[in-house]
This record gives C-alpha cells, structure tokens and sequence, in this order.
C-alpha cells in the first residue's frame, strides 16, 4: 500500500469497453474495408469516380509517408513521380498498345528506379537543401514533358488522351465502379506490404536513421543504401499512384502536374498524420475534399467571391494544424490513449484505502 | 440601335425557319431544364496560374443576371453553376463530371482553357452533353464529324497567325521573324500557325524562337537573345504581364522591329499603359474585338451599351480587362442560341441551333465582324482586322480578312 | 560580345531582385530557423498596399514607409496570433501552416485587387544619369538598395545587441531565456523585419515584372534557391546567391540549352553545387557530434 492510500493494481491488461486495444483495431478495419466494399454501389458514379481519386491519392500519400515521415527526408516533389508514373501509363497506352493494367507495375518500377537515381545525389542534402532539390525536381518535371523533342511521345503540351476502360470478364459493373475496384484491389496489398516495410528491421532502421542518424550509422545501418531505397520505394509506391490516376482520369497533360500537387501531397501527408499508414487515407480524404467544402462554403458569400475558396482552404488547412498538429492519425491516437489510460486508471481506482 | 434590330430580325427569321420545317419527332428537354429555369455548368481558372481568365466567367454570370432581370427566356431564367478547376485537367474532369451527373446540367458552356477541354472533350461527346462556345483559341474545336457536341467561338490563334504570315508575306517578305512564345498550348499554336501560314518560307524567315514559362518572373533574357538575332520583325504570342514586360524592354534596349502583338494582350488600359504608350505606337494586331479603354469608341452606341452593362451589373470590376466584353458577348450569343431553341430544349436541338446563326452581330465586335455557324462550320467567329496603336489608339487598317 | 554582356547584366538586374527576396529568406531563417514559403505572398501582398496608397494620393516616399511600417506590424501579429502556436509542433504542421498563408494571401489579394496587372512606380527617375542601355535606372537603383539592405542586416546582427540576441534566440531558445531573452518577441520581431524586408523586395520587383497576384511565385522561388546556393545563413551568401542565380538563369536560357529548358538547366547547375557542397557556397558547415 502506497502512502497516498490506494492500491497499486497490476498492470492494467488494456481493456476499453471489454475489447482489447488490438481487437478495437481490428473490428476498426474490418468496419473500414467493408465500408470500402459497397461505396460504389451506394454511390453515384460521380462519387465513385472521387472515391477512387481518393484511393489514388492515399497510395501516393502513402509512398510520401515512407519518405518524410518514417525516414524523415522532406520531398516537396513527389508530384513528379506521380507524373512520370501517369506518363509511362498513358504513353504505353497510346503508343505501343500495353493494356492498361500491364502499365501499372511498369510505372512502379520506372519510379522505382527513378527515386532511388534521385536518392543517391540526395543523400548529400539535409533539411531545407533537399526540400530545394525535390521542388525543384518538381518544377523540373513539367518542363521537361513539354519539350518539343519528346513531344513525339509524350504529346508535347497537348497531352495523351486515354479511353477509359470497362470492366473484363462480363462483369455487372459500370466503368467508374470498376475502376475503383481495381484501385482498391491494388490499394490493399501496397498498404499491407508498407506496414510490414516498416514494422520490420529496414522500417526500424528507416526510423533511427530519422531520428539520429549519427547514432544509427554507428549501430551498423547502412545509412546511404537505407535512404536511397526508402527514396526508391516512396517513388515506386507514387509512380503507381500517378499511373492509377492517369487511367481513371483518362487525360495526362504536363499542366495537371504542378507544384501545387506536390504541395497537396505534403499538406496531406501532414495532415493525415506522419509516420503512420491510416494517415494516408485520412490525407487523401483531405486532399479531394476540402478543395470541395472550401468552395461551397464561398459559394455562401455570393458571386463575387469566385477566387475566394483558396482562401477559405487556406483558413481552413490553418486551422486543422491548430487542432491537429500531429495530423488527424496523431489526434486519434492520443485520444484512444486516454481511453485507455481512463479505462485503467478507472480499474486501479477501485479499493481506495485497501 | 443596329445590333439589336438584327437580333430580332435573325430571331424572327429563325422562328420562322423554325415553324416552317416538317415536324419530327419532339425530343425531351435536356436535364436541367424546367419550366422555371436552363441550368447550364462551366469551369473556369479562378485560381491558379491562368486565374485572370476568372473575369470572363464573372461576366457571363453578371450578363445572365441582367438576362434573368429582363425576364428570362421566355420565362425561363439561366442558371449558371461557375466552378473553379484551377487549369489543372485532373479537376475539370472532376467538376464537369459533378456537374454533368450530380448538378445534372443541360450542357457546358464556355469552359476556359485547351488542356481542361481536351481532357473532357470524349467525355462529353460521349454523353451527347453539348460542349457549347468553348473558351479557347486552340484550332481543335471545330472539327464537327468527329466531335458534333463541342464548338468554339472565338477565332483560333492560328487563324491569326495566318493573318499575319500573309501580311508579311505581301508587305515584308525578306523580314527576319523572331518570337516570343509562351510554352504551352496557347503560345505553340502561334508559332505553328505562323509556320504554316509562311509556308516553304517559314524556314529562312524565321531567325530565333524564344519561349518561357509563366512562372517565370522577367522575360528580358529572351528580348535581349531576339535582339542579338538580328531579327527585325517580332511575333509576340504572350499574356498581358510578359506582353507589357516585352513592350517596354523592346523599347528600352532599343530593339526596332515591326512588331505583331497576339490579340489575347491587346488591351491598351491593362497592357499598353502599364508598357507605356509612346513605348507601344506602331505596335500591330489582328483582333475582332472592340477594345474598351480605347477612346476612340467612347461614343459608339455598341461601346455605350456594354458601358451600361457594366455599370449597372459589375459596378466594382475592372473597365480596362478585355475579358469582360469577351464574356457578355459569348453569353449574348448563347442566349440568341437559346431563343432560337423556343420550347424545344434539347440537348439535340440546341446543338442544332447553335449550328444555325447567321450573321450576328455584337455590340463590342468591330464592325464588320460577324457570328456564322453551319452544319459543317463550328468556328463561330472567323473574321478579324488588323490595327496599328498609334500612341493613343488602335486604327484599323486593311479590310476584314478571314484567317 | 555585346549580347553576352547583356544578358549577364539582365541577369544582374533580375538578381537583384532575387537577392531580395533571398535576404528576406535569411531573415526569417535566422530569427526562427524555418524558412517561410509565404515570403513571396506576403510581399505582393505589401505591394498591393503601397500601391493603394499611391492611388489614394500619398507621394511614393511616404507610401514605402507606411507600407514598411504595416508589413513590420503585420508580420509581428502573424508571428503572435498564427504561427507561435505552432512551436511546440512537428516542423512540417509549420510548413502547412505557411502553404495556408500563402494560399489566403495570394485569394485575398486577387479577390481584393483583380488580377489585371497593374504599374507601381519607380522612385528612380525614368531617364536618371545612371542608366544605361543595358541596364535601367530603376534597375540599378534596385540593386543598390538590396546591397543597402544586406550592409544592415549584416550590420544589425552582427554589431547591434538586439540582433545578438536573436540570433540566441533562434539557435537555442533554452539558454537564451536563462539569460533573460525575451525569445517569444524575438521571433516576433524576426518575422517584422523579415516582412517589412520583403515588402522591400516586392515593391523593388514591381516596376519590372509589375504588379498582379501571382508576380512573386516565380521570385521567390529563384530567392529561395539563391539563398540556399549561398548559404541559408550567411546574409552575403544569399545575396551573391541571389545574383549567381539571376546571371545563371539569363545565360542557360542563352547560351546552354535554349530557353525551352532554362528552368531545367539552372536548377539542375543549382541542385549539383548544393551535391558538392552540401551546406551552400558560404553557409557554415554543421558538424554533428553523438
């Protein structure tokens, strides 16, 4: 018995509401797929069509995560990757006749190689300097697309118009429907396989590099040879995410490629919360619908307003970082461990005096 | 006033054309369209980098006020759901699929930008969502076998590079051309009508090419490259900022050229007073427009109606943008469309009508300029005129070509 | 011979701008050790407002001031209300934090002011005895006066108690608190001075590229290159920086790759300095210990 007169209980087993916490986490998932699982067939095809971009974008937020948030290099360029990835798709497409689905690893792999190129130079620059060098691989990017003497294959500033596919095998699903399948059929492993990227020794060392590279190198991790991959699999992971949004969109054009996409995706990523794989979905949701909600809500002030949700947007991301800075995963995850805490100390509070 | 007898002669006309033809089978109004009210949807670039072009889309909801105010269409008042897209081809697909399934628009009229139409061009088609008057100069739009629902409106940049290759070509066939492109849609279409429009010349009269990229803040490199060229006639295919930027250096650095500036930065309050007058006189354009900080149209009856319009419906907006006559005129055009239609508004039929006007006429079109469209003709304006800035003006010189 | 030499002053003349905004950049990086994305945006911004005075009437000498003294004012009240809240958070909420800012103010200023391009005037003389062909009076006149500013700024941190102790603030806010800095007002400050900087720079840039909501997207990001090219921490660095950046930019358009990919080859010959020195051509180099 303590002197303050209540009884030290044994460690808690983390019980809120009768479930352990892994079990919340897993009824948490499972509500989450099965709810993924009928969005098209409640939904209009226009928002089938938004769902997906959804899907999309949380796979690229998801390659951006790996990079800035569990190996801590900032990238304010990833808009490239997703670029190079839509190009590969469209110009397989077009040019030499691929079908579209064959594309999609073709584009991870091309960014695949391209991140880690891009990584190896990198690994010189730290903080603002390799925030300079990935916008500028940003910037970078849509010039170099436009340039007449590629414009035989990459359309030049026109861009490559691409059909939209139907569903194989006969299937009773409209175009939009089963392009979301499609994307959460891809979706789902990735998100699998991060997660075990980085519970894993490369994951952990992925983190230690973040948070001391000096004391890493030391223990034996292989600092360079970690960060260029983590750069190389962030692009394979985005590159797929681009090629994705290049089909469901069906146009690539370098105008659809600016910097502002590569800033959305590190608005997402922060947003979201860094360091964590739900982030991404909840990034990609940010990402798709608050540009939406920003706009409505001008549309209250009246007509003249017309440029104004940009700034609502910006009011809006301000405040969200004010009440989230540890984005929404952040938020949530301490919110859950004072539920848990409260649920335990509830339990240990019960015999004052004992 | 003369423009407006014509519209309801051309009206009158149309409904007669209309009551005379052999019934066949009424289709059902396009969605969107009730008793009370044609809901009609378009993107603009009210952000981003191309977000000066927002004026056009504020001027077409400011004229469909004015419209609605005086009645409507036969009672039916236009509804026009203005949403941004940023330039960015991934949103407009986005907005034009929001608006084309959940808002359930009758058609999309006027959505700015090549890339942005581009991307939903097969879209539309596909759907038979008629893709009315699109907000571009790009040459594709008028191409009705393959694309029957999209039309264009205003006269392609290519048209009027061809205007100026033939003037150059009669007038100065030894000069030495440089350019200055923007590079992109827009600025490329320039250069390709300029070739074309030269012809086997094309390669011997063109010394330099010099583009940039609108975030770019100066162009004064690409000047000073156009000057040690040696060229001494120049093709300025720019937007208002670089345009002004490219006046006032050309100047300064004492590069004389014969110089054509691309009818997009004609304006002489936004563009050439910012460059400086004296250092725009000589300057030459093809436009087929009225510009409206021109005095010499202060007292034109056209000028004075869209003055009103102004006053009374966009008292705050900026008199000196070219974009908002550019707007009431795609939006009186539309509502001419409209009436032509009568009770019949399907989507079918206002394709058809607005396959159907003969020589209208605007208030802010330079005289002599008119709206045509046919069956197999979706270029709605075709004719411009050249003019020179004298310093204080434009004069117009020559007579009105098509390109 | 002659169009080499023009393009390399051209270049200079754009430099100097972009040193501007570079010495701005350094400001706010050495009072708070972030850089802030919403420099350009905030300095248009400032130019919209000197420009709105001259149009109410006020002389131009006056109006630079005022506009100096609202920038100063403004940047202390967004460093007080918007970002100070954000101490404690991750660097990257910061970052987000600046992309709203730099959305509101480039919204606010198009929806306030239209996006026609507007002139702002010189307070050079148009045919002043120091142009010349190569160069205008005004852009002469605009390299002097960054080359004023950077003598100040060097001299205030360098020689003057305040900036020593912002400097203190900025690198280890801890410590500087036991001495009895008042860190929070010496961020705040930071942020005044580095605002009232860019509002120099903005109204420095707008007789040249004039005045329109989205002039200072292209600068700001050739200053931001310049000033890490020269070092992020060293107020010469980024200047020269600024000016390598200016010249280099006019003669790869010129004379490398033609100007469909002078933003490529500029960036490209930015990005491999920084590769073979990591830290900028002046920066300091930051040696870790375990």
């Amino acid at each position: 018995m303590t002197a303050l007169g209540y009884t030290q209980a044994a460690a808690p087993t983390r019980q809120v509401a009768g479930l352990s916490v892994s079990a919340w986490r897993r009824i948490g998932l499972g509500a989450a797929l099965a709810l993924a699982l009928i969005v098209p067939f409640w939904a209009s095809s226009y928002h089938t069509f938004q769902f997906t971009l959804v899907v999309v974008y949380a796979i690229a937020l998801m390659g951006l995560n790996l990079l800035t948030g569990y190996n801590g290099q900032i990238s304010l360029g990833h808009g490239a990757f997703y670029a190079i990835g839509a190009y590969v798709t469209a110009v397989l497409v077009q040019k030499a006749g691929v079908p579209y689905w064959a594309t999609v690893p073709v584009a991870g792999l091309v960014c695949l190689g391209a991140g880690f190129l891009f990584g190896l130079p990198a690994l010189r620059l730290e903080g603002l300097y390799l925030a300079l060098a990935t916008f500028a691989l940003a910037l970078v990017t849509p010039q170099i697309l436009k340039f007449k003497n590629f414009a035989t294959w990459t359309g030049g500033v026109q861009g490559i118009l691409m059909d939209k596919p139907d569903a194989p095998w006969g299937l009773p699903l409209d175009s939009d429907q089963w392009l979301y399948f499609f994307c959460l059929a891809l979706a789902l492993p990735l998100f699998w396989a991060a997660r075990n990227l980085v519970a894993s020794r490369t994951g952990r060392a992925m983190v230690a590099i973040r948070d001391h590279p000096v004391a890493a190198a030391t223990m034996g991790v292989s600092t360079a040879l970690t960060k260029s991959l983590t750069f190389g699999v962030s692009a394979f992971y985005t590159g797929i995410a681009g090629s994705l949004g290049g089909i469901v969109v069906g146009f690539v054009a370098p105008d659809s490629f600016s910097i502002l996409l590569s800033l959305s995706f590190l608005v997402g990523v922060v947003v979201g919360g860094l360091a964590s794989i739900w982030g991404a979905l909840f990034g990609a949701l940010f990402v798709v619908f608050v540009p939406n909600y920003a706009d409505q809500i001008s549309d209250l002030l009246g007509e003249r307003a017309k440029a104004l949700p940009w700034a609502i947007y910006g009011v809006l991301l301000i405040a969200f970082m004010y009440l989230m800075p540890t984005g929404v995963v952040g938020m949530l995850r301490t919110a859950a461990a004072r539920l848990v805490e409260g649920a335990g100390r509830g339990r240990s509070l019960g015999k004052p005096g004992a | 006033m003369i423009s407006r007898r014509r519209l309801l002669q051309t009206t009158a006309a149309s409904a007669a054309a209309l009551a005379t033809r052999s019934l066949r089978a009424w289709a059902a109004n396009a969605p969107g369209v009730t008793d009370k009210e044609i809901k009609i949807g378009q993107t603009m670039p009210y952000s981003g980098p191309a977000s000066s072009y927002g004026a056009i889309g504020k001027a077409e909801l400011a004229y469909f006020k004015k419209v609605n105010d005086e009645g409507g269409i036969s009672g039916r008042m236009i509804n026009l759901l203005s949403l941004d897209d940023g330039y960015s081809p991934p949103k407009t697909v986005e907005q034009i699929r929001r608006l084309v399934e959940q808002d359930g628009v009758a058609f999309i009229f006027q959505s700015l930008g090549t890339p942005s139409n581009s991307a939903i061009q097969k879209y539309l088609n596909d759907r038979k969502v008629p893709q009315l008057f699109v907000a571009t100069g790009a040459t594709k739009w008028n191409d009705p076998k393959r694309f029957p629902w999209t039309m264009g409106w205003q006269p392609n940049y290519q048209t009027e590079a061809h205007i100026y290759a033939k003037y150059l070509l009669a007038d100065k066939p030894d000069a030495k051309i440089g350019i200055l492109y923007q590079n992109d849609d827009y600025g490329k279409d320039y250069v390709i009508g300029l070739k074309d429009g030269l012809g086997d010349k094309a390669k011997t009269m063109i010394v330099k090419e010099e583009s940039y990229e609108t975030s770019d803040p100066t162009i004064d490199s690409q000047i000073v490259s156009l000057q040690s060229s040696g060229a001494d006639t120049f093709l300025n295919a720019t937007t208002p900022k670089f345009a002004a930027q490219a006046i006032r250096k050309s100047y300064d650095i004492g590069w004389k050229s014969l110089h054509f500036l691309n009818n997009v930065s004609i304006s002489v309050g936004s563009v050439l007073t910012p460059a400086g007058l004296e250092k725009s006189a000589g300057v030459i354009t093809a436009d087929y427009r009225k510009d409206p900080t021109d005095p010499r149209w202060k007292d034109d009856a056209g000028y004075k109606q869209w003055l009103e319009f102004m006053k009374k419906y966009m008292p705050d907006a900026d008199l000196a943008d070219n974009d908002h006559p550019y707007g009431m005129m795609a939006a009186m055009t539309l509502v001419q469309v409209l009436k032509q239609c009568g009770n019949d508004l399907s989507r079918e039929n206002i394709m058809k009508e607005a396959a159907n006007l003969h020589d209208l006429e605007m208030p802010m079109l330079l005289p002599g300029i008119k709206i045509n469209t046919s069956a197999d003709n979706f270029a709605p304006i075709k004719q411009m005129q050249l003019q020179r800035f004298n310093g204080k003006s434009w004069e117009l010189f020559g007579e009105v070509l098509s390109g | 011979m002659t169009a080499l030499l023009h393009q390399i002053f051209s270049g200079l003349a754009t430099g100097g701008i972009y040193a501007s905004v570079a010495l701005a950049l350094v400001l706010i990086y050495q009072a708070t050790h972030l850089v802030n994305f919403a420099q350009g945006e905030m300095a248009m911004f400032a130019t919209y407002i000197a420009w709105a005075l001259v149009q109410a009437g006020l002389p131009y000498w006056p109006a630079f001031l005022l506009t100096l003294a609202i920038a100063f004012a403004g940047g202390v009240v967004i460093e007080r209300v918007i970002i100070r809240p954000f101490d404690k958070a991750p660097v990257l909420a910061s970052v987000c934090v600046f992309i709203g800012l730099l959305s509101i103010f480039n919204s606010l200023a198009g929806f306030i002011f239209t996006y026609t391009i507007k002139s702002f005037p010189s307070p050079f003389a148009e045919k002043a005895w120091y142009g010349t062909r190569f160069m205008s009076p005004h852009e002469v006149g605009e390299i002097a006066v960054t080359l004023a500013m950077l003598v100040l700024v060097y001299a205030f941190f360098r020689f003057t108690p305040l900036g020593l102790a912002m400097r203190a603030a900025a690198q280890n806010p801890v410590s500087s608190r036991l001495v009895g800095i008042r860190v929070g007002w010496m961020l705040a400050l930071g942020w005044g001075l580095a605002a009232a900087a860019g509002a120099v720079a903005g109204m420095m840039a707008a007789p040249i590229v004039y005045l329109e909501p989205n002039m200072m997207g292209g600068i700001l990001l050739y200053g931001f290159a310049g000033a890490l090219l020269g070092g992020i921490d060293n107020p010469w660095g980024a200047v020269l920086g600024g000016f390598i950046v200016g010249v280099l930019e006019n003669l790869a358009g010129g004379y490398v790759v033609g100007p469909d990919l002078k933003l490529t080859a500029a960036l490209i010959i930015i990005v491999g300095v920084l590769v073979v020195r990591p830290s900028g051509l002046f920066g300091y180099r930051i040696v870790t210990r375990v």
